[in-house]
C-alpha cells in the first residue's frame, strides 16, 4: 500500500472518531456516533495489518482475540454502579500499552523509521520519553483510583509533609533522566523513566479524597490522550496524534467542568487533601438543634399530595442501587398527575454523567433529567424536593458560609422549595467533612435508612 | 535561505500543525458534547484512545522473536481489551438513553 494510501485512509479514521465525539451532542444520535467510533477503529487496524513489514497476523491475531474476549467479557458483566471504577481500569491499560509501544519503538526503531538501535534522533527520543512518562502516570494513577474506587484502598485522601516538594523534585528528576537518556540511548535510563514516572503517578493521585474523584477520572481520561498523542509524535503517525488531541482535549474541558462544579481550581484538586481532613474544623453547635424526622409512611404522604417533585440523586444512591426503586416511585406519583423532573448536579456521583447513566439504567426518560442550570431557578415553585443520597451539593452553606470548605460551590437550591425530604443512612457529614444546616430547617424532614429500602417502603405506602 | 515554501517537509512540524488543529476541533465539538452523556464520552474516548493498536501493531508485525516483538503483542493484547470494552460499556450506556417508549415492565 503506498503512504498516500495509507494517510488518507488514517485520515478517514480520524474523521469517524470526530464525528463519533460529535455524535454525542443529543441521545438520539449517539448510538450512530458510537458506531462511526467503532468504524474508524476497524479501518485503523486493517490499514495499518496492511503494511509490508507486518507479517505475524497468527501472534497479532491471537493477542487481539485475547484482549477481545477479556474486554467484551468485562465490559458486560460490569454493573452501572461500578462504572468509575471501569473507567479508571481502563486508563490504566491504555497508559500501559502506550509505554510498551515507546519501549518496542526504542528496542526496534527500524520497524518505526525512526532510525538505528543506538542512533535513534534526538526528537524521536524526546518524543518517546514523553510518551513513555505520561502512559505510565496515566497506568499508576489510574490504578490508584481504581482501587479509591473499588474500595480495596480507601477513598480518604493520604496528605504528608512535604508532598508537594517530593512531587516537584520527582519530576525535575525525571525530565534530568529524559536529558541522560537523549544522550546516552541506555535501556537503564530508559527503565529508569518508566518506573520513576509510575511512582509519581501514585504520588499525584494518593492526596486526592473520594468527592473529588470525577476529577481525577477526568484527569487520567486527558493523560491517556497526551500519552497516546506522546507516542503519535514519536511515530510521526497522524492518526494518533489527532485521536490523542480529541482524547486530552475531552478530558481537559470535564475536569474544567467539574472543578468549576465544586468552585475549586484544577490546581487545587491536583494538590490534593481535599475532605477527611477537615472534619475536625466542624462546629459542634449543630448538636443542639432538633432534626426533624419521618419515616416511609409520613414520605409518600407528603409527596401523594403535592404538584410537583423534583428528585436529587447522589452517589448514595448508586451505592445503594436504589434507582430502580426510585423510578418505580418516580412512575406512581406521575399517574397521580404530580409533575416529577430530576436534577443532576455536575459532579453528583464518581464519575462525570454517573448519575444520567444509572438513571437512564432504571428505564428514566432523559427528558425529565436536568442539569443544574436548567432546573435550578424551579425550586421557589417546587413544593417538595426528594434529595436521596446526595449531601454537599444541596448544602446552603455553600452560598452563605464564608468560613465553610465549600463555600462558592454551586449547589441545587433545594431550600427553597416547599418541603425537601432528605434520604440519608445517618447525621454523617458528607465527603466535604462539613454539616448540613438544611438538615435543621423547618420545611426539612429527615429519611433515616438505607436509600433503597426507604424508596421501597415508601412505594408500597403509596400503593 | 533560497525559496520560501509554503509548506514544511519536516515531519515534526506537520505533526505539531496536526495536533493544534485537532486539539481546536476536540475543544468544540466535546463542549458540544450534552452533560447527560459524559459518562459515555469517556467510554467513548477511553475506546478510541487504544487506537495505539497501531503502533502496537507494528511493533508486533516482524516475523522472527524478539523484545520488541514481546511488547507489541503485550500492546496490542492490552489495547485490544479497551478497544471491545470501551466500545461495547458505550454501546451498553447509549442503548439505556433511547427514547422509552411504553414498553410493559417485567416482573
Amino acid at each position: 500500500m503506498s503512504n498516500n494510501l495509507v494517510a488518507i485512509l488514517y485520515l478517514v479514521s480520524a474523521l469517524l472518531f470526530i464525528f463519533a465525539l460529535r455524535g454525542l451532542s443529543h441521545p438520539e444520535s449517539s448510538r450512530r456516533g458510537n458506531i462511526f467510533g467503532i468504524a474508524g477503529m476497524v479501518i485503523a487496524i486493517i490499514t495499518t495489518l496492511m503494511f509490508k513489514s507486518v507479517l505475524s497476523y497468527t501472534e497479532i491475531g491471537a493477542a487481539v482475540l485475547v484482549g477481545g474476549l477479556i474486554g467484551t467479557f468485562i465490559a458486560l458483566k460490569i454493573e452501572m454502579t461500578a462504572l468509575p471504577q471501569l473507567v479508571a481500569a481502563f486508563h490504566s491499560l491504555v497508559g500501559l500499552a502506550a509505554v510498551f509501544v515507546a519501549a518496542a519503538a526504542f528496542y526496534d526503531p527500524v520497524s518505526f523509521n525512526i532510525g538505528e538501535k543506538g542512533y535513534i534522533a534526538s526528537s524521536s527520543l524526546i518524543e518517546m520519553s514523553i510518551g513513555t512518562f505520561v502512559g505510565a502516570i496515566t497506568f499508576s494513577g489510574s490504578i490508584l483510583a481504581f482501587g479509591k474506587l473499588q474500595g480495596t484502598i480507601s477513598g480518604q485522601p493520604i496528605v504528608f509533609k512535604f508532598q508537594h516538594s517530593i512531587n516537584a523534585i520527582i519530576f525535575l528528576f525525571i525530565i534530568l533522566l529524559i536529558v541522560f537518556f537523549v544522550i546516552d540511548q541506555s535501556p537503564s535510563i530508559f527503565w529508569s523513566i518508566v518506573i520513576v514516572s509510575i511512582i509519581l503517578g501514585f504520588l499525584v493521585v494518593i492526596p486526592i479524597g473520594g468527592a473529588d474523584m470525577p476529577v481525577v477520572i477526568s484527569m487520567l481520561n486527558s493523560y491517556s490522550g497526551w500519552a497516546a498523542c506522546g507516542i503519535g509524535f514519536t511515530l510521526s503517525n497522524n492518526l494518533l496524534i489527532i485521536t490523542g488531541a480529541l482524547v486530552g482535549a475531552s478530558g481537559a474541558i470535564l475536569s474544567y467542568i467539574m472543578s468549576k462544579g465544586m468552585n475549586r481550581s484544577i490546581i487545587s484538586v491536583v494538590l490534593g487533601g481535599f475532605g477527611g481532613e477537615q472534619s475536625g474544623a466542624v462546629k459542634g453547635d449543630n448538636s443542639d438543634k432538633v432534626v426533624k424526622q419521618g419515616n416511609a409512611e409520613d414520605a409518600a404522604y407528603i409527596l401523594k399530595n403535592a404538584d410537583s417533585v423534583i428528585i436529587v440523586p447522589g452517589y448514595g444512591m448508586a451505592v445503594a442501587q436504589a434507582q430502580h426503586a426510585l423510578r418505580e416511585m418516580g412512575d406512581i406519583l406521575k399517574k397521580e398527575g404530580i409533575n416529577v423532573r430530576y436534577a443532576i448536579h455536575p459532579v453528583a456521583g464518581r464519575m462525570p454523567g454517573h448519575m444520567n447513566v444509572l438513571l437512564a439504567e432504571a428505564n428514566v426518560p432523559y427528558e425529565e433529567v436536568l442539569e443544574l442550570d436548567e432546573i435550578n431557578h424551579d425550586f421557589p415553585m417546587t413544593e417538595v424536593s426528594f434529595v436521596i443520597g446526595a449531601n454537599d451539593v444541596t448544602n446552603p452553606a455553600a452560598k452563605t458560609d464564608q468560613t465553610s470548605p465549600i463555600y462558592g460551590m454551586p449547589i441545587l437550591d433545594v431550600e427553597k422549595s416547599g418541603t425537601v425530604l432528605f434520604i440519608k443512612r445517618s447525621m454523617a457529614t458528607g465527603y466535604s467533612g462539613v454539616d448540613n444546616e438544611l438538615f435543621y430547617r423547618d420545611n426539612t424532614t429527615m429519611l433515616f435508612g438505607d436509600a433503597k429500602k426507604m424508596c421501597e417502603g415508601i412505594v408500597k405506602a403509596l400503593n | 535561505m533560497d525559496t520560501i515554501v509554503a509548506h514544511s517537509n519536516d515531519v515534526f512540524v506537520i505533526g505539531l500543525t496536526v495536533f493544534f488543529l485537532a486539539c481546536i476541533i476536540g475543544y468544540y465539538v466535546v463542549w458540544s458534547v450534552t452533560p447527560a452523556l459524559h459518562s459515555p464520552l469517556m467510554g467513548v474516548t477511553n475506546a478510541i484512545s487504544s487506537v495505539i493498536i497501531v503502533g502496537a501493531i507494528l511493533a508486533a508485525g516482524p516475523v522472527g522473536f524478539d523484545i520488541s516483538k514481546i511488547f507489541g503483542i503485550i500492546a496490542v493484547t492490552l489495547a485490544s481489551i479497551n478497544i471491545f470494552g470501551g466500545f461495547i460499556v458505550t454501546y451498553r450506556m447509549l442503548s439505556m438513553f433511547k427514547k422509552k417508549n411504553k414498553i410493559k415492565k417485567e416482573n
